[in-house]
This record gives structure tokens, sequence and C-alpha cells, in this order.
């Protein structure tokens, strides 16, 4: 017998008789009455620069701004004025983008309870590309702000959209006597724009 | 006694009189207990929130195997391969096998506690490979030769100044570094280690059941860089780990992250569900899910304490504990410590090796009122000294204690038997272990019947 077979063979001698399941009320899903005042509110917590614009112009000026002084990589589509350079990531090593100093990302969904913004295969043509710059910056259009999890999980279909990350906050540690260090492994800071 | 017993109770004795460790962790778990109060406000009713954990666990227990075989159905379909160890030298043994096919060098490694309870750092030392811990607390207890201390806070049992003091000896920076100065050290150490690394291990979290995929909860970005970096991309994890549905995490992360640290939700939440796709541009070539069982379905097969493979490690129950606050978590000498390690190495290890362990508690209950899928860990506790008994595993002197404590309690002449100048000379005098840390006892100069009787004469 395979070890597999084995293990699967323990299992089923061992395991419990079935007992039905007792009823537990389902958790609360509570609509916030307004997503973005809270999905701020707890970002700024987690040490992020929150910036709420009305339109791409402020979002543009900053991709044009950070382009004169440092390498960048911008993954937005379809908007006039910004080029979505992600497909250059893809296949470059490590190294290279090791020195990469800004990645700015576009997610789908944003959640308030916690200020996770989702990103998956279709945001990131290199995985390594929001963990491994030395800042972040996420974009997300405000309409695609949620309530909290549960809300963001109907909208998410992981197994056909590949791999996926929520992000909340830039990298941190509090590995060294409880003392919050920001900047770990991944990024050193995270700046969110919400847009309208 | 057995060895392992008697270095527990002397390492204990040593700790829990040790003014500055107490001191050290106190500070430490106190910060935590600051934190975690404001994160639970975060659910609308967090008893039900546990219940409907626990639940979900409970579902996911009872069909453990379907829920297994349905995981490697949907993950070998998108290319990963699954492999199914039953002891830790299997777990070994394909770690090594794949190492070799990759001829690695260096492995990067993101926390887990499973590695640890196979000790694979050990065993690829052995092998000649390098093996780096890339969690910063883990890398701090990696460079000063030490296992974790804690399951959610490895170097918690140091200072900033002991952190400092260990990377100036380690690697050769200046002394006297900041958290923050030291926590870029390990980066800038780490970033090199990324580059030079063929393979990357992690653990996982929770094996999502319906997708067939793992998911991995952090703060640092060290488990996405191990699992994305590299190559190759082995995982290895308890059985244990199972939830039925992706859909269970919206419950599951805020809830780990909450009891783990104080977090409405940690930095990064990664969930993983083979390795990289035709269609795909980016992700390792090639992804291996190590199973566990290593003693896990002893716990399944024993109905009384099965409830245990509910745990999803946040350790809280640690941090509750007032035994572990005071001997610390090296003292238990086991990879899981604290209340949950007490009552599953037993079954994982051997209950006449480890029951001890289970005596190692004031029963108060504190761990099962901080659990975060509400395991009865007190009960548990109580239900392996009771096994441990049934087992034979208690002494002879034990043994004898309890029958002639028995046959006297019952008998009234027996009793009545001796003075109190007597009684207390056998109790404060020859039984010494009573008085070691209590003070004498005193007993009544007359015996129960002579002062009711005295009594009823009035």
């Amino acid at each position: 017998m395979s070890t597999r077979d084995k293990i699967l063979q323990a299992v089923k001698n061992n395991k419990p008789a079935l007992i039905p399941l007792q009823e537990i009320p389902a958790l609360l899903d509570v609509t916030e009455e307004n997503p973005i005042v809270k999905f701020t509110a707890i970002l700024k917590n987690l040490s992020t620069e929150v910036k709420e614009v009305d339109g791409w112009d402020e979002v543009i000026q900053y991709v044009s701004e950070l382009k004169q002084q440092y390498k960048i990589v911008t993954v937005i589509d379809g908007v006039d004025g910004i080029v979505n350079d992600g497909a250059d990531t893809i296949n470059q090593s490590a190294a290279a983008l090791a020195s990469l100093d800004y990645a700015l990302i576009k997610g789908p969904i944003g959640i308030a309870e916690n200020g996770a913004i989702w990103l998956n295969d279709k945001n990131l043509p290199n995985r390594l590309l929001p963990f491994i710059c030395q800042h972040l910056v996420l974009v997300i259009e405000a309409k695609d702000i949620v309530s909290n999890m549960h809300q963001a999980y109907r909208k998410i279909q992981v197994n056909e959209e590949g791999y996926g990350v929520f992000i909340s906050g830039p990298s941190k540690t509090a590995d060294i006597e409880q003392s919050l260090v920001i900047g770990a492994h991944g990024p050193l800071s995270l700046r969110v724009y919400i847009v309208h | 006694m057995t060895e392992t017993a008697s270095s527990f109770i002397a390492k204990s004795t040593i700790k829990a009189a040790d003014l500055e460790h107490r001191r050290k962790i106190n500070f430490n778990i106190d910060k935590y207990n600051a934190t975690v109060p404001l994160g639970k406000q975060q659910f609308s009713d967090v008893a039900i929130a546990r219940e409907r954990a626990k639940n979900a666990k409970w579902r996911a227990i009872e069909h453990l195997d379907q829920y297994l075989e349905h995981f490697e159905k949907q993950i070998t379909a998108r290319g990963a391969k699954v492999l199914w160890a039953e002891t830790a030298e299997q777990a070994l043994q394909e770690v090594g096998k794949i190492c070799k096919e990759k001829n690695c060098t260096t492995v990067v490694k993101s926390k887990s506690m499973v590695t640890e309870e196979i000790h694979l750092n050990h065993f690829l030392e052995e092998q000649g490979i390098e093996s780096v811990e890339t969690d910063l607390g883990e890398y701090i207890q990696q460079l000063d030769g030490e296992p974790p201390y804690h399951i959610v806070t490895p170097a918690m049992h140091k200072n900033k100044e002991d952190v400092a003091r260990l990377f100036a000896d380690k690697l050769g920076v200046p002394g006297g570094l900041s958290p923050e100065e030291l926590t870029q050290v390990a980066r800038q150490k780490l970033r090199e280690k990324y580059v030079q690394a063929e393979i990357g291990v992690t653990g996982a979290n929770f094996i999502v059941a319906d997708i067939g995929g793992i998911a991995i909860t952090e703060n640092e970005g060290n488990a996405r860089l191990s699992c994305a970096w590299p190559k190759t991309h082995i995982v290895i994890v308890g059985i244990e780990k199972v939830i039925p549905s992706i859909t269970d995490l919206a419950l599951f992360w805020p809830l780990l992250s909450t009891f783990g640290t104080g977090q409405k939700v940690t930095v990064y939440n990664s969930i993983v569900t083979g390795p990289r796709q035709p269609n795909e541009t980016d992700g390792p070539e090639e992804m291996y899910v190590i199973l566990l069982d290593n003693g896990r379905t002893n716990l399944l097969a024993n109905p009384a304490v099965r409830e245990a493979l509910y745990c999803i490690r946040c350790g809280a129950c640690l941090n509750a504990c007032p035994v572990y606050k005071n001997i610390g978590g090296h003292a238990y000498e086991t990879t899981y410590s604290g209340p949950i390690g007490s009552v599953i190495t037993p079954h994982l290890r051997g209950m006449h090796e480890y029951k001890h362990l289970s005596y190692a508690s004031s029963l108060c209950g504190n761990c099962t009122e901080v659990c975060a899928v509400k395991i009865n860990l007190h009960e548990l506790l109580l239900e392996n000294r009771h096994e441990a008994v049934v087992k034979g595993e208690s002494t002879l002197a034990e043994r004898i204690a309890w029958k002639a404590w028995k046959a006297s309690s019952l008998n009234r002449k027996m009793m009545n038997m001796g003075n109190g100048k007597m009684k207390n000379w056998v109790v404060n005098k020859v039984f010494k272990g009573w008085t070691a840390h209590r003070s004498d006892l005193d007993f009544s100069q007359q015996t129960f019947n002579q002062m009711w009787a005295e009594r009823n004469k009035e």
C-alpha cells in the first residue's frame, strides 16, 4: 500500500461518526454606509498614505513625476496618459526587479473592514512585483470598494484567475521586542489612490 | 520519572525564578494584551465568529479524507505534485530527493512550525544545503542557534539589545542598532539569499479544499518572496490544516490575525493554487505539496482529544497561559509549546515521554477562554492525565498512595488512627515534597468523630 493510501486509510478508519451539525446564526454581513471613509481610516492606521482623487489627473501627474527620478513600473490599464509597461517585467530576473523603486498597480477589489486590496494574475505580469519593489502604490476605483471580506469573496474566482493576494499596508514586522518596524522584506512604504 | 520529564522540571524551575526572563516575556505579552481586544472589535459578534470557525473545522475533520482527496485532485490537475508523508523521515526524504534533482545548494524558508517539527534545517545542513530562515524572528533564532520560542513570535524572549548584540556578533554590523536598523540589515542580507536560492520552502496556514489551494498569511513579505522567487516551491503542511472552502477564509484570515497579533488582517494573504500555468507569465516552474501525518491520525482516532486538530496555531493560548508566562517556550523542549503543545505532544510523540506536560497546568481554563476555534484545551489536559493513568503510566508510588488514600477514606476507623501530631509529622516530614513549596500543614488534634461526639453532648 502506498503512503498516500495508508494515510487516507488511517483517516478513514479513525474519523468520527457523522453527527448533524448544530445551527449557528450566520455572521452579520453589514454593508458599510460609507465604505470609502472606513477604508481610508483603516489604511491610515496601517501607516499607509491615502489619496482620494476625482478623476485620473493627479495619478497621471504623480506617475510622470516619479518617472523623472526613479525606476518605476506601472500596471494600470485603460487610462489615457498612463502607459501600462507591466509586460516588460515578464521574465525579468529577480535581481533586475530588486532595483525597482516604485511599482504602481491597479487592483480590482478593495475591502473597507480591513483596508486590504486584492490583486490577481491579471494585475500582476510578474508575481514578485508588489513585494520586490522598494515602494508600492496601489490604485483602486471608488466603486470597487466593498464592505467586508464576505462580499469580496463573492467576487473572487481564484481557481480561474490563478494566483492572488490581499495586500493590506506596507510590509512590516514586530519580531524584535514587539517594536513595530515598517518595511520588512516587502515594500518600505505603501500609498493608495482612491479614484472617483 | 522519564529524563524528558525531569529535564522539563529542572528547566522550568530555573526559568520560573529568572526574573529578567519573566520581565521580557511579560513586556511582550502585555503589548499583545493591549492590542488583541482592539482587534476583536472588528467582529460584530466574537462568540459567534469563534463558534462558526469551530464548526467549519469540525466539518473539515469529519470529512478529512474526502477533502484531502479533493484538494489533491484539484491542485494536481494544475500541475502541482502532492506527496504524502506518514513520518518526519518520509517528509525529509521527499525534500532531499527534490533538492538532489534540482542540484540545490540554497533553500529560502518562510516561517513554518511543521518544518520545525520535522527538523528540516538540520536535515538540509547534513546534506550540505544552506537553509535560510527569512522571517525576521526565525532569522534571529537561526543566527543564535535556537529553536523558536513562541509559535507566532519566535524571538519573544530577546529584547532589542539582545538582538543588536547578536547581529553585531554574527553579522559583523556595528553594535547597538535600533530595531529599524536591524530590520534593514536582515532585509539586505536576505535579499542576497533569495537571488541564490533554487528552492523556496513554506508551510501553509490553510489547505483550501474546494479550490485545491494553499493559503499563507504574513506581514513581512518573506513568504511571498520565498514562494514566488525560486523556480521550485515546496509546501510542507500537516493534514489537519484543511478548511472546506475558500469562502471560509473570509472568517479565518481575520480570526487568525486578530487572535495571533491583534491585527485586523495581516499585510499579505496569499492563495496559491499551483505552479506557473501555460497561459501565465510568471510563477515557480514546479510546486510540491507534502502532506504530513506524523501522528495526526492518532489524534483523529481519539474521540476525546480529536478537537485539538481544529487548532489554527494563532498562539493565543500561549499568551494566556500562566505556566507559559513563567517558564517560557524553551522549557517545554517540544515543537509546540504552551497549552496546545501540552495537549497534542503526548499524542504525536508518545504518552510515556510527554504526559508530564499535562500536569504543568493549573487548569484555570484561560486557554479555552481565548481559543480562536473554541477548543476545550483545559479539559483536554485533564483528559490526557486520565488517559495516562488508564494506560498505566502513573508511578507505582502514586498508585499505592491513592490506593491507601481510598482505603482509609472509606474506613472510619482508619481515619481516626493516629493523633494530630503524628499526622503532622507524616505529611510535613516524611513526604517532604508537600512542603517544598508550601507551608507546613497543621492537622486538628481531635478526630472528626471526637469533635462530633463532643458537639452532640452539649
